[in-house]
């Protein structure tokens, strides 16, 4: 059950990162999910993005709607607050959240039910607010504890498990985030970490709303021969457009990259993040051209993988609305309440 | 009909009937503001439709030298400007009243009544000749009616010209066009009339320590002296003007004059379900945030609503009231939506609700809801109308007590949590149903899991029974106890010792009403007194009710609840939520969209008991 607690054990020879902690320290709750289940995987790639990033755990702010990826919350980082909240209604949590507190590290856990179909309209309207925060869509195409309806993420001809076949088309989170303005659109998957952690990483570096579509299959509902989400058609229809590196802050790099294969991208942070194209001639800044090469991809049913675009500069939620650089939640109300004299000035206008 | 006859100085309403998107709502203000500055009791109704451009639109206003400002329909002078509307507008005039009309284009005889008194001037005429372009020429018309009525009212000119010149300080063009309408129409109604009319003016000094303001106005003031920096909300009548406030005094009080950086985020959300939604986010990090809305608006934010509840997060909602059920009529005023904010949510739940009665309540409730909403750790409800939100009221200076400090309620701070051996956070540690709150990024002991799924006591995940039970319960306790925090009743007892004590049967009698109903009852109460008859009154402006409640409904044989919902909503939640029996309140409704007037609260109690000396004919109108 996810409220009984692992046993903190420190064995010689574990990893220790800048704060002390380990990798350990950044885990919760037992995972209540069906083994195998791909938001796991996720799970542990966040995990080891936060222990990589030396983040203090309270610090973070973990968010989630409903459904089996909004549970996983739970299952990391003990020491920070989550909140789960109604279905498809996360993204407008955390909007007032980081209104109220922009210091924290914010990150939503959602699915496609929850981001795609009950709340597409909050998903859509957190990209344009460009909420400050790392939003992944652990996408399975199903609907896993209402027992295994299509979700909106399924594509044309996917078969769910008793053979039934999808007929309507589906939503396409990476394009619609594209589409919409989003400043940060990655895809990734579940069964491949060496992928995902990196773009994690590069995501909470990112200011504004960082967009991670990872296909996570369910074990339980949608991993038969015939699905579009399963393992199996993922592994092999997965087409890396762009391969990720992410160097912190006051790290070196190690990895030698032949001239001109690889982009590095300076992150908000400081922290840089190397992109090298696996595709020829995709500029993964221009957001018209991506859209259409995606499109191609996507067209010969493929899953495009990787940083799929990233804008270098872009107004955040707080910019917009020129918010002090201090969070809101940490001002005196001595400044915030102008007095009686004030109110007695204000009066004399009103008649 | 009612003899106009009977009002004269300082004491009869008027009607001015346009068509909106025309410029007359400033010509109107500037009239009502006119009447106040000559230090005469006032009050202005804008009957307005849900419209941009081209329909019948109405500004009522009232003068009364006793300081009555409740709606009156009995309308001893209408300004018919509006040719569509005028078959209505001149049958609403009083018997012996008068009519002030355009007569550029003759009225039709059909719409002519032998006792009232027919004013035409050619308005529409005088302002071709003497301006420029028909944008101009609209506009000037309604200044020129405004000088009509100095002449006929004996409005003092000098106190309109002073308007206009504060208005216009910048644009001496417009103040040269608009004092040149105003003698224009003064001049026309001198020479034609007999000016003044019987129904006129004197300058009093009974609103010199007062002001004039909207309660979306104020309310939005008590938003900001409360300390509330995130505000969320999608546009809707008749709520739309509180964040307009907000946004007005927050550039105004809140921006650093150096950097131009602000001390609050205002978020317009894509609807009403994630504006709710961002306050409750905004409430879990600690800072004061609202969002205002209308009932339509409280239908769609439930769900969230049920989710501050059961997760104890503070919020403030204010809902300001128009006509339901759906879309209704979004431009008319009514009390609809008291049982939905009382209970919204699916599940057993309950709210802090308070009811202001006028903008100066508006101020004072929004500052205490925010201090409600902390303490109880919950959803608290600030409920007006579109009357009191959107119409200009006379009110008592505002004041503001320096040495307020907001109520966080309670809040583990960071040395308490490192300090503290475990923390739970639902925890009843005090015996007093509040837990203690950790806000998120302040210490890794005060880390839980906010969520609307069932928990236990320590905040974990539950499908318990006895476990989910405890929590529930505490919570129906922590808000119940609420009562004894929020504003008392306000209590008027019949202390008269030459009336008699008003009565049914064998027993005494009493009046219950809530919000905007009450100047409306206050004048029937009065009026009663001088026919002899007492009674006391008891004014609601908080839900859970308390004892005060309580006790008034025990000590009284017979309690009328005067209220403007078709349901009685009022009533049932008296029902509900004390011990009163069924039998003893009568509902007195009126649900038609106006604010109250006396009248209706006349006419209903008329019904049910015999305590006039003469039927009740006044103020009953629409």
């Amino acid at each position: 059950m996810s409220y009984i607690t692992k046993p903190v054990a420190r064995h010689k020879g574990t990893r220790i990162n800048a704060l002390g902690l380990t990798m350990r320290d950044y885990e919760g709750s037992m995972s209540t999910l069906c083994a195998g289940c791909g938001h796991d995987s996720v799970t542990a790639a966040l995990i080891q993005s936060f222990f990589e990033l030396d983040v203090e755990p309270h610090r973070v702010a973990k968010l989630s709607g409903i459904g089996c990826s909004s549970k996983t919350p739970t299952y990391f980082i003990r020491e920070a607050h989550g909140f789960n909240s109604v279905h498809g209604r996360m993204p407008s949590i955390a909007a007032g959240a980081n209104a109220a507190n922009k210091d924290l590290l914010y990150v939503g856990i959602s699915g496609d039910g929850d981001s795609l179909s009950i709340g597409l309209g909050q998903f859509c309207h957190a990209i344009r607010r460009n909420v400050n925060m790392l939003y992944v869509l652990e996408n399975n195409g199903v609907y896993g504890l209402t027992k295994g309806q299509f979700s909106a993420s399924a594509d044309v001809g996917t078969k769910s498990k008793q053979g039934e076949v999808n007929q309507q088309g589906p939503i396409d989170p990476v394009n619609l985030a594209l589409t919409l303005g989003a400043t940060f659109v990655a895809r990734s998957f579940s069964g491949d970490k060496a992928q995902l952690v990196p773009i994690l990483k590069a995501g909470f570096a990112h200011r504004g709303f960082a967009f991670v579509d990872v296909i996570s299959p369910c074990v339980t509902f949608n991993d038969h021969v015939g699905s579009t989400k399963s393992y199996a058609h993922t592994r092999t229809h997965m087409h890396e457009v762009v391969e990720t590196d992410f160097v912190p802050i006051r790290s070196e790099i190690r990895t030698a990259y032949a001239e001109g294969s690889a982009r590095a991208v300076k992150m908000h942070d400081g922290s840089t993040l190397h992109l090298r194209k696996v595709a020829e001639d995709y500029d993964p800044t221009n957001r018209v051209a991506v859209i259409e090469y995606l499109g191609g991809v996507v067209a010969r049913g493929e899953v495009p993988t990787g940083l799929l675009y990233l804008a270098e500069a872009g107004a955040d939620m707080h910019e917009f609305s020129q918010t002090v650089d201090r969070p809101l939640v940490d001002l005196p109300y001595e400044t915030l309440c102008p007095g009686s004299g004030a109110l007695a000035e204000l009066q004399k206008e009103w008649w | 009909m009612v003899d106009g006859s009977r009002y004269g100085v300082n004491d009869f309403a008027l009607k001015i009937a346009t068509v909106n998107g025309t410029g007359s709502a400033s010509a109107n203000g500037l009239l009502l503001q006119a009447l106040f500055r000559m230090g005469i009791p006032v009050s202005g109704k804008n009957v307005f439709p849900s419209n941009i451009q081209g329909l019948p639109t109405w500004y009522e206003i009232r003068v009364n030298k006793d300081g009555y400002t409740a709606r009156s329909p009995d309308f001893q002078l209408v300004v018919a400007m509006n040719p569509q509307s005028y078959a209505r507008d001149i049958e609403e005039v009083v018997s012996g009243g008068w009519i002030l009309y355009d007569d550029t284009k003759k009225l039709d005889d059909e719409l002519r009544r032998d006792d009232v008194t027919f004013l035409g001037l050619p308005l529409a005429e005088m302002c071709v000749d003497e301006f420029e372009g028909s944008r101009t020429r609209i506009l000037m018309k309604n200044i020129t009616y405004v000088g009509a009525l100095v002449a006929l009212l004996d409005i003092d000119m000098d106190v309109v010209k002073g308007m206009l010149e504060e208005k216009f300080s910048a644009k001496k063009h417009l103040m040269d066009a608009n004092f040149k309408a105003i003698d224009m129409g003064h001049r026309a109604a001198e020479e034609r009339f007999d000016c003044p009319l019987p129904i006129r003016l004197e300058s009093m000094d009974k609103t010199k320590d007062c002001v004039m303001v909207t309660g979306n106005a104020a309310a939005a003031l008590g938003c900001v002296y409360a300390g509330a920096t995130v505000g969320a909300w999608y546009p809707i009548t008749p709520s739309t003007s509180l964040m307009d406030g907000f946004t007005e005094y927050c550039e105004r009080f809140r921006v650093d004059e150096a950097t131009g950086q602000k001390n609050f985020c205002i978020i317009q959300a894509e609807d009403e379900l994630a504006a709710a939604g961002m306050v409750i986010g905004a409430g879990w990090m600690g800072a004061r945030a609202f969002t205002p809305t209308s009932g339509p608006g409280i239908s769609l934010m439930s769900e969230f609503i049920g989710l501050a509840y059961y997760a104890e997060i503070p919020s403030v909602f204010f809902d300001v009231q128009r006509t339901g059920p759906s879309t209704g009529m979004p431009t008319r005023t009514q009390q609809g939506d008291l049982m939905l904010c009382a209970y919204a949510s699916h599940g057993d739940t309950k709210h802090i609700v308070l009811f202001p009665a006028d903008p100066k309540e508006c101020f004072e409730l929004a500052v205490a809801a925010f201090d409600l909403a902390e303490r109880f750790q919950t959803p608290t409800f600030v409920v007006s109308d579109l009357d009191i939100g959107m119409n200009d009221w006379m009110i008592p200076r505002l004041e503001w007590d320096d040495d307020y400090r907001p109520d966080r309620g309670k809040v583990l701070s960071a040395e308490e949590l490192e300090e503290a051996e475990t923390f739970y956070r639902y925890l009843d540690v005090d015996g007093d149903h509040i837990p203690y709150r950790t806000l998120p990024g302040v210490h890794p002991k005060g880390a839980y899991f906010a969520r609307g799924s069932g928990h236990d006591k320590y905040g974990r995940y539950t499908e318990g029974s006895a476990e989910y039970i405890e929590v529930v319960d505490r919570i129906l306790r922590k808000v119940e106890s609420a009562g004894d925090h929020v504003p008392q009743p306000e209590l008027f007892t019949a202390g008269s010792s030459s009336g008699r004590a008003a009565a049914a049967g064998d027993g005494s009698i009493g009046l219950v009403s809530i919000g905007g109903c009450h100047w409306a009852v206050l004048e029937a109460r009065d009026e009663l007194a001088t026919r002899g008859v007492n009674v006391d009154y008891l004014r609601v402006r908080a839900f859970p009710f308390n004892q005060t409640v309580e006790d008034f409904l025990a000590s009284h044989d017979r309690v009328f609840v005067i209220e403007q919902n078709r349901d009685e909503q009022l009533r049932k939640l008296l029902l509900i939520e004390t011990d009163c029996p069924k039998e003893k309140l009568t509902s007195i409704t009126y649900y038609g969209g106006q604010p109250l007037s006396k009248g209706h609260v006349l006419e209903g109690l008329a019904e049910h008991i015999d305590i006039l000396e003469q039927p009740v004919t006044a103020g009953v109108a629409s």
